[in-house]
């Protein structure tokens, strides 16, 4: 049997308030009102589909083994590169084998539910576990409603063959070249057509066919479904195309659109994620994606649990509202206000000395020393240990997964932060190892000597003259405080 | 340990620019200006000269690479340049090649220049730049006062001190040297100022604000060095000498290892016993008469305190407090202003506090002379950040004394 194993899910902490959008707009377009209850995911500056989807892995991936991923996919319609591996980057960061497959699928808002089915038909023909990543950080346009709809977030899955928590029952796709919205090689932004049309020719037509020959071709009956998942950004849609396949509307999962808003493609595996926080042994979740056809999966809970890490419940709990729209605006990239001479900086990258120290870089591996057992970062030929000069002598051990202590901290107003003032400071791992880092995700109170944090995968800086993208880790504030820090230091 | 080089080496000649926005100034004239002082206090002609040393911290803004830009500011009869870099500590580095130049008998006279031209960037503060492609990769860029900032935090851990105890200490340093620095005509900033000034101002990296830091300046110092036989054979009666000189670099335990807690310079700790032993000082509280130290922050000179075994561990907040290192105090700190108020371009800094040390031992130093005669001087230039520096201990002294 195929199916789901784990389940993870990020979402960026900073929640932009959709009344402050509204009201920046009103303005202009004073009907965008209708939509600002609620708030939505915003990925800070250093957040993408990358670094998200690192994050969900992690999520989800908490208390596994690694080792056992066999292919890594990334599901997206803003991948940060369009010609460098998107889903390579995220193995890095994870610390995978080399002897992994990476594929990154996009192309449509069916994209996660599409490699959703992909990452199934992988993983019966692997001896291991396939690893399915959707994150989505949409440009999008200042004052569209999709400003106000889209929030930017992450899923996760492992999928395998066994100590299944959710068993795959069967899938169904139709492709139809309806295009309700497209956007181009070079385009910023997606040009939208008329949404009266989206809901009456598409989510109304295409998507009840869809459904009905899927549980037709599956033996199954609308009334089996106990779990109906659909995130179709018009309100009202999902509870519609459920009614038109006999799906009970109290079946209709809550969509999250007032705590996080739509992250696209990704949302139903966002919905899919969460489901499978609570799901009971025996329910038949369905899951819907809608873009240029559709596609229709059908899972059992087998009651196991899939969520091990925070989970989608988790992270959106972890949230800090962000009620100003001029700094949405700056930190996505719409505004560019005087950065000051500061921000002139060449981050040029030298792609030799990145790939020659990858594992640190993007891995965060540093080293033991085999004989002393001291811990540093990065790994040097002769030891950094005082007083047991070793050379030669120390082994690869990775960090990113270990709790660390602030040592030193500071917030810095004089050098150049998309995002002043810039938080850093030395931090010491558990275990030991020590390390120069930015704190990102600051709160207040929770930046002092001695202060638990973790790690996370960042944006260190846009080389915005050759657009190339410098990642590193950062730590945050431990979003694990209160778990007893032996338990989650694994 | 060596037997070190005390009393081998004299000062014969020393000079130093006005600091400042020397907006109207290439190096070239910042370096032309030191020299003029220096060669005329030392009394000997350009061809005396066998070799020379020059000190830049930041090479991008300035003077580019080699020595040839001393050798041509000053038109040097065709001798050795050697260009030295060590961050901020480069003004001290550049003195101790010509020093050692001397001592070892290579050279009968040398001269080491320091100077930095800051102010062709467009911005305030230090110029944002490359530390290497493997540091750039590891670590944060970020600015001096975000990295000197850090002590405080750290330093109150380790303590239990009360930030905001520290914070009035702190506030103290710079009142001190503004005070200093008002009576000194070669100051950047001359502008004596209030506890009430430097606490309410604006916030440049908690808890620094804009009176914890020091100026960035414009401006070159220079020392003319040679044998105290030379010396006395030129007609010098009080004869001031180098009592000690030390330099000592992180190895990257601060910044990878474990164990260092962020509150202090280890690598001043060694060079300070290193120096303490090559002058002889048992006692560097009692028996130095005057001090200039890094006062880059102002918080780096209260910790400085302590890694020079001045103050007690802990005890730097009361001793400024006191009054202890005022100028009139019991070990004046800073008296021409420190780099506070004199100002910091980078590689004259080092020689800028040598400069200080010899006018006051030789009681040259007019307005700010201190009172009570002093006979023995430490300089310490820092260069670099807490967690990964280079400490530069020069002690100068009286000769016999």
């Amino acid at each position: 049997m195929i199916g789901i194993r784990a389940a993870g899910a990020y979402v960026p902490r900073l929640r932009l308030q959709r009344s402050s959008i509204a009201a920046a707009h009103a303005w202009f377009a004073p009907g965008l009102k209708a939509l600002s209850g609620g708030e939505r995911a915003m990925a800070n500056w250093d957040e993408d589909a990358i670094t998200m989807a690192v994050e969900a892995a992690r999520d989800a991936l908490h208390g596994r083994e690694r080792d056992l991923v066999r292919k890594v996919i990334l599901a997206s319609t803003s991948h940060p590169f369009q010609d460098r591996l998107n889903a390579g980057v995220v193995k890095e960061a994870l610390n995978l084998p080399d002897g992994v497959a990476a594929l990154d699928i996009g192309g449509s808002q069916r994209a996660g539910t599409s490699a959703l089915l992909e990452a199934l038909e992988s993983a019966r023909a692997f001896d291991g576990d396939v690893l399915l990543l959707g994150a989505e950080k949409r440009r999008t346009q200042p004052g569209s409603e999709l400003e106000l709809t889209h929030g930017d977030a992450a899923a996760a899955f492992v999928i395998g063959q066994d100590e299944l928590a959710a068993e795959f029952v069967g899938g169904h796709s139709l492709t139809i070249d309806f295009v309700d919205h497209f956007r181009s090689e070079g385009q910023d932004f997606d040009y939208v057509w008329e949404s009266r049309w989206l809901r009456e020719e598409g989510y109304a037509k295409i998507a009840p066919r869809a459904l009905k020959e899927a549980l037709a071709r599956h033996g199954l009956a609308g009334a089996d479904v106990s779990r109906f998942i659909m995130a179709a950004p018009q309100k009202g849609a999902a509870a519609m195309i459920a009614g038109a396949a006999g799906i009970s509307a109290s079946a209709v999962a809550d969509d999250l659109a007032q705590q996080m808003g739509g992250a696209g493609a990704i949302q139903p595996l966002i919905l899919l994620a969460r489901a499978l926080e609570d799901a009971d042994a025996g329910e038949l979740i369905t899951v819907v994606g809608f873009g240029q056809g559709c596609d229709v999966l059908f899972f059992r809970a087998t009651g196991s649990s899939a969520v091990a890490g925070l989970g989608v419940s988790g992270w959106l709990a972890r949230r800090t509202p962000e009620a100003n729209y001029v700094r949405y605006l700056t930190l996505a990239g719409h505004l560019a206000i005087d950065r000051g001479m500061r921000a002139e900086f060449d981050q040029k990258t030298p792609l030799a000395a990145l790939y020659r120290n990858r594992k640190a870089v993007m891995g965060l591996v540093g080293g033991r020393c085999a004989k002393t057992g001291v811990v540093q970062f990065p790994k040097t030929a002769i030891s950094v240990a005082q007083n047991a000069r070793a050379q030669d002598t120390q082994e690869d051990y990775p960090l990113a997964d270990r709790l660390a202590r602030i040592v030193t901290h500071t917030a810095d107003g004089l050098t150049y932060s998309p995002d002043p003032p810039c938080y850093y400071g030395a931090i010491e791992f558990e275990g030991g190892g020590r390390l120069t880092v930015e704190y990102a995700d600051v709160e207040p109170g929770r930046i002092e000597v001695g202060a638990p944090v973790r790690m996370m995968f960042r944006v260190r800086a846009h080389d915005e003259t050759r657009g190339f993208i410098k990642y590193f880790w950062k730590a945050v504030p431990d979003y694990r405080a209160a778990i007893p820090a032996t338990l989650a230091a694994e | 340990m060596a037997n070190g080089i005390r009393d081998r080496v004299a000062l014969v000649g020393m000079g130093c620019t006005r600091f400042g926005e020397r907006w109207s100034d290439d190096a070239d004239a910042l370096m032309v200006e030191a020299f003029d002082e220096a060669i005329a206090d030392a009394g000997v002609d350009v061809t005396d000269i066998d070799a020379a040393w020059l000190g830049v911290g930041f090479d991008t803004q300035n003077i580019g690479p080699s020595g040839i830009p001393l050798s041509m500011a000053l038109r040097l009869p065709n001798i050795a340049v050697t260009k030295v870099e060590n961050y901020c500590a480069s003004g001290t580095e550049s003195f101790r090649g010509a020093v050692y130049a001397v001592a070892s008998g290579a050279c009968d006279i040398a001269l080491a220049m320091g100077v930095e031209k800051l102010k062709d960037t467009g911005y305030g503060g230090l110029p944002v730049r490359t530390r290497g492609v493997s540091y750039d990769m590891f670590n944060v860029t970020g600015s001096a006062p975000g990295y000197f900032a850090q002590l405080a935090g750290a330093y109150c851990a380790r303590h239990d001190a009360d930030p905001s105890e520290l914070k009035r200490a702190m506030a103290h340093v710079s009142v001190k040297s503004h005070a200093n620095g008002a009576r000194n005509p070669k100051a950047h900033l001359r502008k004596p100022i209030t506890v009430e000034q430097v606490l309410n101002a604006p916030m440049i990296a908690e808890p620094l604000g804009l009176f914890d830091c020091c100026g960035v300046s414009d401006g070159a110092a220079c020392a003319i060095v040679t044998t105290p036989e030379i010396a006395r054979s030129l007609g010098k009666r009080d004869l001031v000498t180098v009592k000690a000189l030390q330099v000592s670099m992180s190895n990257g335990w601060e910044l990878q290892g474990s164990g260092w807690d962020g509150s202090y310079f280890h690598t001043t700790r060694v060079a300070a016993r290193k120096a303490y032993a090559e002058a002889g000082i048992e006692d560097p509280r009692r028996q130095l008469s005057l001090m200039e130290v890094h006062d880059c922050f102002s918080v780096t000179e209260l910790v400085t305190m302590e890694d020079l075994g001045v103050s007690p561990e802990g005890g730097a907040i009361r001793d400024v407090l006191d009054g202890f290192f005022d100028a009139e105090g019991s070990l004046p700190c800073q008296i021409d202003g420190g780099l506070k108020c004199f100002g910091h371009p980078i590689g004259a800094s080092g020689l800028r506090m040598i400069y200080e040390n010899y006018l006051q031992l030789l009681g040259r130093a007019g307005e700010r002379q201190r009172g009570v005669p002093p006979s023995l001087a430490l300089s310490h230039n820092l260069g670099g950040m807490p967690n990964q520096n280079v400490s530069a201990v020069a002690i100068v002294g009286l000769h016999k004394a």
